[in-house]
């Protein structure tokens, strides 16, 4: 039971610092994609742990929201690279000015 | 047993995404990521998350992920200039300090022992979490379904591009090629297919024009780019060594047969001549 939960902490510690240092904003997108998962393995390790499904509805619940998440945040990605020619976080700082 | 096998699987892939220079391999890692956490469900007793985690998360966002890259540009590599000094060692040390507070409040902690699903997947578990889902959670059920539809009108309305300019159509083309043609010579018609009147008619041999010159236009630019299209003096160099041939054959001199290669640099004489 401990140990699925401490992998889900590392995979979770791991998708924190890739999203923190990479710049690719794909790739920070699939940091977050592993954040997500990392949670999902927690619930689903708690559902046995308590002997009841609530954990692996929630789990489901976030595969859910995760594709829902997914198709937006391409869909905006692609657009910046459109107007921008680049996918890389740190260009997308319009706002600042 | 499964999980001491994946767990180091999982964590080696997941630190390579940290590392990987190109996005695609960060892709190709968080499937093995993936696939494996699939498996940690099916020992977790939850075969319906299973199914989903491939069918959902490896199957339909990951070739999104895939999908993007490729229209994004595969090669499109992660810069490693830092635009904030000292950030990239800030979340590192950070990221480590966070790991560490995780797994040592995680391992300080007794969870008792475990119930297990034995009894909640006694009628199967796609039958009991169906179930719940339709009663418990119905509200949950049918507020991701509008969310799944809002989803499905955002990437629209995003990856909607407004035409600007009016689409040209064929008349308009004709006029344009007609155009092309009067000002800049752009040939009307197709370009000459590679390996024309030339002694070789693989694509990296430029068609020989009737003065026996080579029309660069006829070979593929990335052949060009590349530099392994045959060069032209060599191949005309060729034409001659046909005629010469022939010329044998007919008994004929064949220094009195004109000269075809209209190329500078393309030698006309070979090693009979000169025994000659």
């Amino acid at each position: 039971m401990t140990q699925y939960i401490v992998l889900s902490a590392i995979l979770f510690t791991i998708g924190c610092v890739g999203v923190l240092t990479r710049r690719n904003a794909i790739v920070v997108f699939m940091c977050v994609e592993l954040m997500l998962n990392a949670c999902n393995l927690a619930f689903v390790a708690f559902a046995r742990q308590h002997g009841n499904l609530d954990g692996q509805i929630t789990a489901f619940f976030v595969m859910v929201v995760a594709a829902a998440e997914v198709v937006i945040g391409l869909a905006i990605i692609m657009t910046i690279f459109r107007t921008r020619r680049s996918a890389s976080v740190d260009d997308a700082s319009l706002l600042k000015y | 047993m499964t999980f001491w096998i994946l767990a180091p699987i999982m964590v080696a892939a997941a630190l390579g995404i940290l590392f990987v220079r190109k996005a695609v391999h960060a892709a190709l890692l968080l499937a093995v990521v993936m696939i494996s956490l699939a498996f940690l469900y099916a020992v977790l007793d939850a075969p319906f998350l299973f199914a989903v985690q491939i069918i959902v998360y490896t199957g339909a966002i990951l070739m999104l992920f895939l999908f993007v890259m490729m229209l994004i540009g595969v090669d499109a590599a992660d810069s490693v200039v830092e635009t904030i000094r000292g950030q990239r060692v800030m979340a590192v040390v950070l990221g480590l300090a966070f790991g560490t507070v995780l797994v040592l409040g995680i391992s300080q902690v007794t969870f008792g022992v475990v119930v297990g699903l034995d009894e909640a997947n006694a009628g199967g578990n796609v039958p009991a979490i169906a179930n719940i889902l339709f009663s418990r959670y119905v509200f949950a059920f049918e507020a991701t379904s509008a969310l799944l539809i809002t989803a499905a009108l955002g990437a629209m309305v995003l990856a909607h591009r407004e035409r600007l300019t009016p689409k040209a159509g064929q008349a308009a083309l004709a006029a344009q090629r007609m155009r092309d043609y009067a000002e800049h010579g752009k040939p009307l018609g197709p370009l000459p297919s590679p390996g024309v009147y030339a002694r070789h008619n693989a694509v990296d041999t430029p068609a020989l024009l009737p003065d026996g010159t080579a029309a660069e236009s006829s070979v593929s630019r990335v052949l060009a780019a590349r530099g392994t299209v045959r060069s032209a003096p060599a191949l005309a160099d060729d034409i001659d060594d046909v005629r010469r041939q022939i010329a044998r054959f007919d008994g004929d001199d064949p220094t009195a047969m004109p000269e075809t290669s209209g190329k500078a640099g393309a030698p006309a004489t070979t090693e009979e001549d000169v025994q000659k």
